[in-house]
């Protein structure tokens, strides 16, 4: 059999792609890559289109045997990874042969590794995605919605491309930044003039209770002062304060709609950095203007097709 | 009866725009949320990402890549000139769900009763006695938010969910009522169970129920519930 095979996995790895669209009038949750930048720079340097489902692995844990001749691609999060016991460097693809093991170990920094191959990583299309959502018991491998399990077959393709791997400048992920960048949204006034101060010159740290639905921030509580609110849309990013005062930020599986007062929402590029967070680091949130997170919106995606590689010798 | 409907319009992240039509929860917001949706889904079309109605407002995730934040806000002032509400066929589909009611399944049915001071048959009754809109979708795919339910049958969410709630549950939580699509943790007083499928990955649309469509329970006995397909296995009781 060809493929990469499951060896090893904490239970939490999974396929993810750009995200499933259309259909959330229906319930159904965005899903997809959370460091969406690393994700499509692992496509990138394939040479795969931006919908090729990638493997996303949270704080390592895994070991793959190869099983065929293939170029795979590893980004965001700096899991260690070794082939045969050979320590990779992070950003760029590599050649493997039947035989060998890939592993990767626990984040160095980051927290979720992303491992593409030629074509994409083989699942059933659900819903227009092959993105994993545990609680929607929908796509991923065996499209029910289930996290990598050992003895799982990865299908890939095996076309070689010539190993390159991204430019310094382009690695959001390994850039150690604690600032996400918001854009305050229409509840901002309701909150406190104390909260507003509070919530953008104080640390927050990240709780435990994070997961790719939303992830809690500890610090100062934060006072709504307006109406109890009418269930309505939440996009990506969003930072809704319930009534306990402690933010949380709704990431990519977060529920369809919700009713809690919201001080804005991540713009997309901090959303990526927030997904290489880890329970216990200190961030601070700063509000942007719109035309400045929509002009580093613009330059993360033309860098992502535009952008020379650098190719290995 | 020519009507300008005011909205505001807001931006709520760097490629989102939430159109807010109302302020309060009214049946009579469905028809003017849908004509808007169709309107917008016309005026965006493949710039479109993601439309998403609730209650009293729709939000618009659209691709910026091809739009930025001033032509998006422009699209839905000239789609939402001269709305009007949607009527006839367009105003959604009607449907009959049936229902096996029975303490098996439905284990707050004696419970709920005994608190309204009717009797279960009474509660049932009212329960089917009117059509239904669904205002609105999520908690999981194909959760239907449907009311408003007969004031007297209006009960608080559970002080304590379940853990696990079968597919094909229906509960009751404040003035609405739902069926809940797939097993799933959940905090709804429940009646009983219909064998009908609300969510298929197969289904043309995916969903059964949409917003602004209707839906009218109807009491089954457990051997139709049974020969429909349904899944008697009681609902057992959680430590």
């Amino acid at each position: 059999m060809s493929g990469l095979r499951v060896e090893r996995t904490l239970g939490l790895a999974q396929l993810q792609d750009c995200g499933r669209f259309g259909t959330r009038h229906i319930g159904v949750t965005q899903g997809g890559a959370l460091d969406w930048i690393a994700a499509a720079w692992a496509n990138r340097l394939l040479g795969n289109t931006a919908d090729c489902a990638v493997l996303e692995i949270p704080f390592g844990g895994v070991t793959l045997l190869c099983q065929q001749r293939s170029t795979l691609a590893i980004t965001g999060g700096d899991l260690q990874a070794t082939l045969d016991g050979q320590p990779l460097a992070n950003w760029q693809s590599f050649t493997v042969r039947p035989g060998q093991q890939l592993v990767f170990a626990t984040p160095a920094s980051g927290a979720r590794g992303y491992l593409a191959a030629p074509g994409g990583m083989d699942a059933p299309l659900l819903l227009g995605s092959r993105s994993t959502v545990r609680r929607e018991q929908l796509g991923g491998l065996h499209g029910d919605g289930e996290a990598l399990r050992v003895g799982d077959l990865l299908t890939i393709g095996s076309s070689t491309p010539a190993p390159a791997h991204v430019p310094e400048l382009h690695r959001l992920a390994s850039a150690a930044t604690s600032r996400l960048d918001l854009v305050v949204g229409s509840q901002i006034a309701l909150f406190s003039g104390r909260s507003l101060f509070a919530a953008f010159n104080e640390p927050w740290q990240v709780d435990q209770r994070a997961d790719r639905m939303g992830l809690r921030l500890c610090g100062p509580a934060l006072h709504y002062q307006g109406q109890p609110m009418i269930s309505e849309g939440i996009p990506l990013g969003a930072v809704q304060v319930p009534p306990d005062g402690q933010p949380i930020i709704l990431l990519n599986d977060r529920q369809t709609i919700g009713g809690y007062p919201r001080l804005g929402a991540l713009t997309p590029a901090s959303v990526a950095r927030l997904a290489q967070c880890a329970p216990g680091d200190t961030l601070w949130l700063r509000p942007v203007p719109l035309e400045r997170a929509l002009r580093e919106q613009r330059e993360i995606l033309d860098a992502l097709v535009n952008a020379p590689l650098v190719r290995l010798p | 009866m020519q009507c300008a409907m005011k909205y505001r319009l807001e931006t709520v992240g760097i490629d989102v725009l939430l159109v807010r039509l109302f302020e309060h929860i009214d049946e009579e917001n469905i028809p003017w949320l849908l004509a808007a949706a169709s309107r917008l889904r016309g005026a965006f079309g493949q710039q479109l990402i993601d439309l998403v109605p609730s209650y009293t407002t729709l939000m618009l995730h659209y691709d910026i890549q091809r739009l930025d934040d001033r032509d998006a806000r422009l699209r839905v002032q000239q789609a939402l000139q001269d709305l009007q509400p949607e009527q006839g066929e367009t105003a959604g589909q009607r449907h009959e769900l049936p229902v096996w009611y029975h303490t098996s399944v439905g284990p707050d049915l004696v419970q709920l009763a005994r608190a309204k001071g009717i009797t279960e048959q009474a509660l049932v009754k009212a329960h089917c006695a009117r059509d239904y809109r669904v205002f609105a979708l999520g908690f999981a795919p194909g959760f239907a938010y449907l009311g408003l339910l007969d004031p007297q049958l209006a009960a608080p969410r559970l002080a304590t969910p379940r853990k696990r709630v079968p597919a094909g549950s229906v509960g009751i939580a404040e003035q609405q009522t739902a069926v809940y699509p797939s097993v799933s943790p959940g905090g709804w007083n429940l009646l009983g169970r219909t064998a009908v499928r609300l969510f298929d990955p197969a289904r043309d649309g995916y969903s059964l129920l949409k917003p602004g469509d209707s839906v009218r329970f109807v009491a089954i006995e457990r051997s139709e519930f049974l020969r429909q397909g349904g899944d008697d296995t009681p609902l057992e009781p959680e430590a």
